[in-house]
């Protein structure tokens, strides 16, 4: 791999950027694959890369019906935290969380992870008991935490509303500091990139049709380009989770629904953190581009049109106007939705399943861009040892039989 | 200064828009300019000779009027000041007012002179996506050089107070919705207005009319103008009509629902009391797309001086403003249309140096239109260079090779202020593609135009790529009376005949869409795409070399159309550069996904009134009033404002909260509990409706009893609880929490509805038609005794868990004895508007016994010192009735209820579950925050392992000590064990576990 540098920027803008190497490869499908991954998101890719690095996989394909990314990694309003309640949750996204912290150098492509801090707000008694069990929690499982005071909020978001007569008045917030935003379709290219460079074929607009099985194990997929033979097939394909696994026979609690998000037009810098509230639903971060990123709660009815309805985009500015009433004068520039895929208990799966050699990353729901190295790595992990590493074993499939699931809907805040 | 030095008289322009007779005054970038009445900001700077105006994105450079409405993508600007200020308008969208303030954005210190520029003498190190390869090392630099590119994004600056202005929503029907008042929305409007269908029609502009007010063509044998007059008059006379300029629909979503947004004083300046903007949410039976096409530019190198200018808004500047956008004006076009422009600017008297065709064969009728004013056409030629500093002082042309990547020796040089050019149309599909409409690929014009659509809409005129007044007219005429037809309304009688105009013949544009550069010039040049980020043909090629070859990366990786124009006008060019690169045809590359909305709209406009105070309503009891002159201070639950506590003569919370809840044990506690959410439930299956959503049997209980209830959801976890009576037979009053009135009703009917039709029952929610106010205390039944004589209150006329209706100071009553403080206790409901009055008179009966209104923190710890669990902080969707020590309530005969199946699970048997126990710290009077974890071992390291957490801690006054009610792992079998609590503050504080019960746990005062 070329590696990219202010140096490679310098020679290269001598001759014009016309040598730059591709960033990947786009090769033919080969007819067989050790491991076959279906979905060129930031899970997908994370996979594959993790799976050349740490186990030594490299005769791996992600195939991607569309264009690597494009789902909901390129859709996302990108907020990185790792403040969980529950102790698996919070190990499983703190591990994602320092992944982040050396990405850009790992791969060597800048993701631009901004630790600007995360602020979820409380607005009533409820939510503050719930803020300082959070925080508790935290603390003790190593994850920075800390209370602020209307007073300290102010400082920190100026054009924040936190006065005591408003509707719902901001009484606190915890503060993550090291949670922050990053540029998702840098997350995507820069794990194609160091993926491709260890061998791995990313094939693009090639769609997975079927999944070949046979005597209660995998053999490979069906494609829009034709049959890939594979030892093992690993789903990563967020929001069409539940109709992949199906084609396998396998049913899973998953249930998919839009979710919208929307930017303003860019101003100069307004908001130096990330804003989320529960009680005034919605949460909001300023681009580095300077464009308001919002977003809120799920579409409610299923489906799997990418767009959303109006009274959604209503509900979310209410809020946003609520809490920072000048941006009621910003202009809304661009909406859009992706799918998601919801479980029972708001947590992912990411497991092996009762058919051999099939494996699913799954049910991240509103908030699976922040875990997507930590997602990579344990799925490698489970792929390649036909086992679960102990950050997903809580995660497993099986949690819906046995009954130990890991409820993060009453915890979690607004849902990322 | 001259005033207005390029206003054009009206020997030279005849039939502008704007009225000479009225002077508007405004400033720009602190100099007073005049205007007229019917200006935009933008035609007044053209029209006083300003060209600089604005900073592009990236590189800074120089950047002036380019289009003339909200295709524009370069002109923003800054209008009005303080909590007024509005950043980011297009200074074309921008009408003029008298005293308008607007500052150019993103420059530094001046648009004149702007040090960001040095980006652009750097440019050669900023190529598409310089920022992913760089910027990594040292990696903690990071944050200090996001610190510098976030200060040099952004345009505008945001207001910092709150917006003084309000907006309104509207809800309409109608059965025909146009989008566009050109001539195929008005005559749409005209054919389906005549058949009386509903018709509403929009457009975004100050004034209907579309393309007919910057043209010269005759519709119906009349000046363009005359007809429209005619037209909306017509329309206006119409009584279900209904013409809305300066509307702008935004998006159009599934099923119809289309969104408007009408600015109603932006034109007139600050300062107006009605709204200032109003969102039309609109369910049209038939939509008509006629918004037009949006002309592009051509990718040529120096194509983003200011003075460069698309062919169709220097026309638009003359005809409609009479602004004169340049004197001396090279034409570059590869179709037709430019050059009725190049008439259109000759006859105002500006001189049109040249019109260089990309083509070889122009048009029969507009090379006429060029001889006969002796206009000069190179054909087969290109723009190959512009000149100049800040704008635009000459270009130099050469003859274009055949295959058109190359050129041919030998240049023309031209003087020149204004290079108008068109790079042909594109229809505006952007609404018809928000419901997730379909386009198909015009080889000929070299556009997308649309295609199928699963709404009940249709696209015409421009908008549907007919680029010919004649042909936009009659499509229009048609689409308007099939519209109606299609929404039942058909115009009796003979079909009467539509507007019409003359047809002209055109020829076919030439696509090339990379103008080759100067010989030996290639690498030195930039031709822009995106004018707005700064995106050129060489980021576009870089993009696709580097394997960023799909349309979305594309966009991502150089930013193209990410501006706020959206790329209306360069998303196109760019797809033309990849496919080419990619050597495939356009629509292989496809498009990237056209979004809401159409332009930006104003957030506070989409939030309506529904923020602030009224984001949700205020929910108040009908006593509230009465709280409020007693001092209470409130606490939000949900939606409503309860009493929290009643501190009197500065006691602070503490004290009142131990002196209310003494009195409710000593004397008499009355608490307003009107919030409880009521649902009154009937029909002759209701016992069994109550069978299959509680955990315990319902069909036994008699009129006149009460039962408390555990509501699970389907995963086993505890929802909700209270205490639901049977009012008679098939009729019973079921009562939640208060925060999940709401959601359990909604729980009810969905299962009523979704799984269970079957059954006959009907739910009410009736929590607002009752007030509900609770008694307690030792002292309460003889209170109730003496405000009640139609009821046997006595412990057996009145036992607990029962219910009698009757009268209580002269209302109307249900007495119900239940108890959630562990003393008797009654709630009694009466219809709200008897609430208050019972209040006062409980108050005045009750002085003699001391009675004490109490708020919702004395009844927490009430319950507490009682172990009465609260829905939602004992539990959190993870707590089974076990969890709770609740086997009691859970029917083990019952065939099913919701839940039931998920009990069983293995892991709901495990022993070390997290349960419900009660806390006593060492010192009696250290108060555990809520929300505090538990360890077994505080010297473990971190991660350290957590065993629970405290769910409910008070200091209770009547117990003399605090009290905690917790949940830890396999609780129920530690009491009398040791566990540990490591606050936040650094110290860490030993518990032991207890029961949950911590006052009375015989239960004796609960029948007093
Ligand atoms: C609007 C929105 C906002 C969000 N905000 C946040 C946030 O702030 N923070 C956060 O942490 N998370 C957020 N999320 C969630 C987050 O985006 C996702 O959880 C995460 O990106 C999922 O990554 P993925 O790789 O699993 O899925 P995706 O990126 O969706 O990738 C799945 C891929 O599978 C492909 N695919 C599907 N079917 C097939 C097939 N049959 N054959 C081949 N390929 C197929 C799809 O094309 C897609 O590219 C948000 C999501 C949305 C929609």
């Amino acid at each position: 791999m070329k590696r990219y540098s202010i140096f490679s920027l310098v020679r290269n803008a001598v001759s014009h950027h016309k040598d730059w190497p591709k960033a990947w490869r786009s090769p033919d499908p080969k007819a067989e694959y050790d491991v076959v991954i279906v979905g060129g998101g930031g899970h997908g890719l994370a996979t594959a890369y993790y799976l050349a690095k740490n186990h030594g996989i490299t005769n791996v394909a992600v195939i991607e019906k569309g264009w690597l990314g494009g789902g909901n990694t390129g859709r996302n309003t990108t907020i990185i935290r790792s403040n969980y309640l529950w102790d698996e949750s919070a190990h499983l996204y703190e591990h994602s969380l320092k992944l982040y912290e050396g990405l850009s150098q790992e791969l060597n492509y800048n993701i631009m992870l901004s630790q600007r801090g995360v602020l979820n707000l409380a607005h009533n008694q409820h939510d503050l008991r719930e803020l300082s069990r959070r925080i508790s929690a935290n603390r003790l499982n190593g994850i920075d935490s800390e209370f602020l005071t209307p007073a300290d909020i102010k400082n920190m978001v100026p054009l924040m509303d936190v006065s005591p007569e408003a509707r719902y008045p901001v009484m606190g917030a915890s503060l993550q500091k090291r949670g922050g935003v990053a540029r998702h379709d840098a997350v995507a290219w820069g794990y194609a990139r160091a993926a491709d460079d260890r061998g791995v074929d990313i094939i693009q607009q090639c769609e997975v049709t079927g999944i070949l099985r046979e005597g209660g194990a995998v053999t490979g997929v069906e494609t829009t380009r034709g049959t890939i033979k594979a030892k093992k097939v690993a789903l990563a394909v967020a929001g069409h989770t539940s109709m992949l696994a199906q084609m396998a026979d396998v049913r899973l609690p998953i249930t998919s629904h839009p979710l919208q998000a929307m930017v303003s037009e860019p101003v100069k810098p307004a908001l130096d953190c990330v804003v989320m509230s529960n009680a005034v639903h919605g949460y909001i971060s300023q681009s580095d581009r300077g464009e308001m990123v919002m977003g809120a709660g799920i579409d409610t009815m299923t489906g799997y049109t990418q767009r959303g309805a109006l009274p959604v985009v209503e509900e979310l500015q209410r809020a946003i106007v609520c809490l920072f009433p000048s941006f009621s004068r910003l202009r809304l520039m661009r909406q859009w939705g992706g799918i998601v895929d919801t479980c029972p208990d708001a947590s992912p799966i990411v497991s092996k399943t009762p058919v051999g050699g099939l494996y699913v990353n799954g049910g991240w729901g509103t908030g699976g861009f922040k875990a997507t190295p930590g997602s990579g790595w344990v799925y490698a992990h489970t792929i390649a040892r036909d086992e679960a590493h102990e950050l997903n074993a809580p995660f497993a499939l099986e949690r819906f039989t046995t009954g130990a699931l890991i409820d993060e809907h009453g915890a979690a805040a607004v849902a990322h | 200064m001259t005033r207005q030095a390029n206003r054009l008289g009206t020997d030279l322009v005849a039939g502008a828009r704007i009225d000479r007779s009225k002077s508007i005054w405004f400033t720009f970038n602190g100099r007073r300019y005049e205007g007229h009445e019917g200006d935009t900001l933008a035609s007044a700077l053209v029209a006083n000779d300003v060209q600089l105006v604005a900073r592009s994105f990236k590189y800074h450079r120089p950047r002036g009027f380019f289009g003339a409405g909200a295709e524009d993508p370069c002109v923003m600007v800054q209008v009005g000041v303080g909590a007024e200020t509005l950043p980011n308008l297009r200074a074309t969208q921008v009408e003029l007012y008298d005293g308008l303030v607007a500052d150019s954005v993103n420059a530094w210190p001046s648009v004149n002179h702007d040090v960001g520029i040095v980006n652009d003498l750097m440019s050669r190190l900023l190529p598409a996506g310089f920022y992913y390869k760089t910027f990594m090392w040292p990696a903690s630099w990071w944050t200090t050089y996001e610190h510098v590119i976030r200060n040099a994004a952004g345009m505008g600056v945001a207001p910092k107070q709150p917006d003084p202005d309000t907006y309104d929503h509207m809800h309409i029907h109608c059965d025909v919705l146009i989008v566009g008042g050109g001539p195929s929305g008005l005559a749409a409007a005209l054919a389906a207005g005549r058949t009386g269908a509903r018709v509403i029609i929009v457009d975004e502009q100050s004034e209907m009319g579309g393309s007919i007010l910057a043209s010269r063509l005759l519709v119906d044998d009349k000046p363009g103008a005359e007809w429209l007059a005619s037209a909306l008059a017509e329309l206006g006379a119409m009584e279900e009509v209904r013409v809305m300029p300066r509307t702008t629909a935004f998006g159009h979503y599934d099923h119809n629902h289309m969104g408007l947004l009408e600015r109603r004083t932006d034109h007139l300046g600050p300062g107006h009391d009605i709204a200032r903007q109003r969102m039309w949410k609109v369910r049209a039976g038939q939509v008509i797309h006629a918004g037009g096409a949006i002309e592009r530019s051509l990718v040529f190198a120096g194509n983003d001086r200011p003075g460069v200018m698309l062919a169709s808004a220097a026309a638009t500047y003359v005809n409609r403003w009479a602004a004169r956008p340049g004197q001396k004006t090279v034409i570059f076009t590869n179709n037709d249309s430019a050059y009725g422009v190049a008439a259109d600017l000759a006859d105002a008297g500006i001189s049109v140096q040249a019109i260089v065709d990309l083509r070889v064969e122009p048009g029969a009728a507009a090379l006429e239109e060029a001889s006969a004013r002796n206009i000069e056409v190179l054909t087969a030629s290109c723009v190959v260079e512009t000149r100049g500093k800040r704008a635009v002082e000459g270009v130099t042309v050469m003859k274009l090779n055949d295959a058109g990547d190359g050129v041919v020796v030998g240049e023309r040089r031209f003087d020149c202020g204004l290079v108008a050019v068109s790079g042909g149309w594109s229809p505006a599909v952007h609404l018809h593609c928000h419901a997730g409409g379909k386009v198909d690929y015009d080889e000929i014009q070299g556009c997308f135009v649309p295609g199928k659509t699963l709404e009940a809409a249709r696209s015409v005129g421009a908008a549907n790529g007919q680029l010919d007044l004649a042909d936009c007219l009659t499509a229009g005429w048609q689409a308007g009376t099939n519209a109606a037809a299609d929404t039942g309304f058909r115009k009796p009688g003979k079909v009467p005949k539509g507007p019409t105009a003359t047809a002209v013949e055109v020829s076919p544009p030439r696509h090339v869409w990379i103008i080759p550069a100067k010989p030996g010039e290639e690498n030195k040049v930039k031709r822009f795409v995106d004018l707005q980020n700064d995106v050129t043909d060489a980021d576009v090629r870089l993009a696709a070399r580097e394997g960023y070859r799909s349309v979305e990366h594309l966009k991502r990786y150089t930013t193209l159309g990410m501006g706020t124009d959206q790329g209306k006008t360069s998303n196109i060019p760019g797809l033309g550069i990849l496919a080419a690169e990619l050597e495939k045809s356009l629509p292989d590359v496809g498009t990237t996904t056209f979004r809401p909305p159409y332009t930006a709209i104003t957030m506070g406009a989409i939030a309506g009134r529904y923020t602030g105070q009224m984001l949700e309503p205020v929910r108040r009891s009908p006593m509230h009033h009465w709280h409020e002159n007693h001092g209470a201070a409130f606490e939000d639950v949900g939606q409503w404002k309860r009493p929290w506590y009643y501190p009197q003569d500065g006691e602070d919370m503490h004290a009142a909260v131990a002196r209310e809840c003494l009195a409710a044990r000593n004397a008499i506690g009355i608490l307003d509990a009107t919030t409880l959410g009521k649902i009154d439930i009937q029909g002759p299956d209701a016992s069994e409706f109550l069978n299959r959503i509680y955990t315990n049997a319902w069909s036994k209980l008699a009129v006149g009893r009460c039962r408390y209830g555990l509501m699970l959801s389907e995963d086993g976890m505890v929802m909700d609880d209270g205490v639901t009576s049977c009012i008679s037979d098939n009729r019973y009053l079921m009562t939640t929490t208060s925060g999940n009135a709401a959601s359990v009703m909604g729980w009810l009917e969905e299962w009523l509805q979704t799984e269970w039709p079957d059954l006959k029952v009907w739910c009410n929610s009736i929590s607002e038609y009752w007030a509900t106010l609770t008694i307690s205390g030792p002292f309460a039944r003889d209170l109730l005794a003496e405000l009640c004589s139609d009821i046997d209150v006595s412990n057996d006329g009145l036992p607990f868990m029962s219910w009698r209706e009757g009268t209580v100071a002269g209302a109307p009553a249900r007495v119900f004895r239940i108890s959630f403080t562990g003393e008797v206790s009654f709630e009694i409901n009466v219809p709200a508007s008897h609430g208050l009055g019972l209040w006062q008179a409980l108050m005045t009966a009750g002085e003699k016994y001391g009675i004490t209104p109490y708020g919702t923190e004395a009844m927490h710890v009430l319950r507490a010192e009682k172990g009465y669990i609260i829905v939602g902080q004992e539990t959190d969707g993870t707590m089974t009735p076990y969890d709770l020590d609740m086997d009691w309530i859970v029917s083990k005969k019952k065939p099913d209820f919701i839940g039931k199946r998920s009990l069983g699970r293995a892991d709901f048997l495990r022993d070390d579950r997290k349960q419900l126990v009660g806390l006593f710290t060492e010192d009696p009077l250290e108060v555990l925050p809520e929300g505090a974890q538990i360890v077994d071992d505080p010297n473990a390291p971190i991660p350290m392992p957590m065993i629970g957490h405290v769910t409910s801690s008070y200091l209770s006054a009547n117990l003399g000590r605090s009290i905690a009610l917790a949940v830890v792992k396999g609780g129920i079998n530690r009491k009398g064990e040791t566990v540990h609590l490591p606050l936040e503050n650094g110290r860490t504080v030993r518990a032991e576990i207890t029961g949950m019960v911590f006052y009375d746990p015989q239960g004796e005062r609960l029948n007093g």
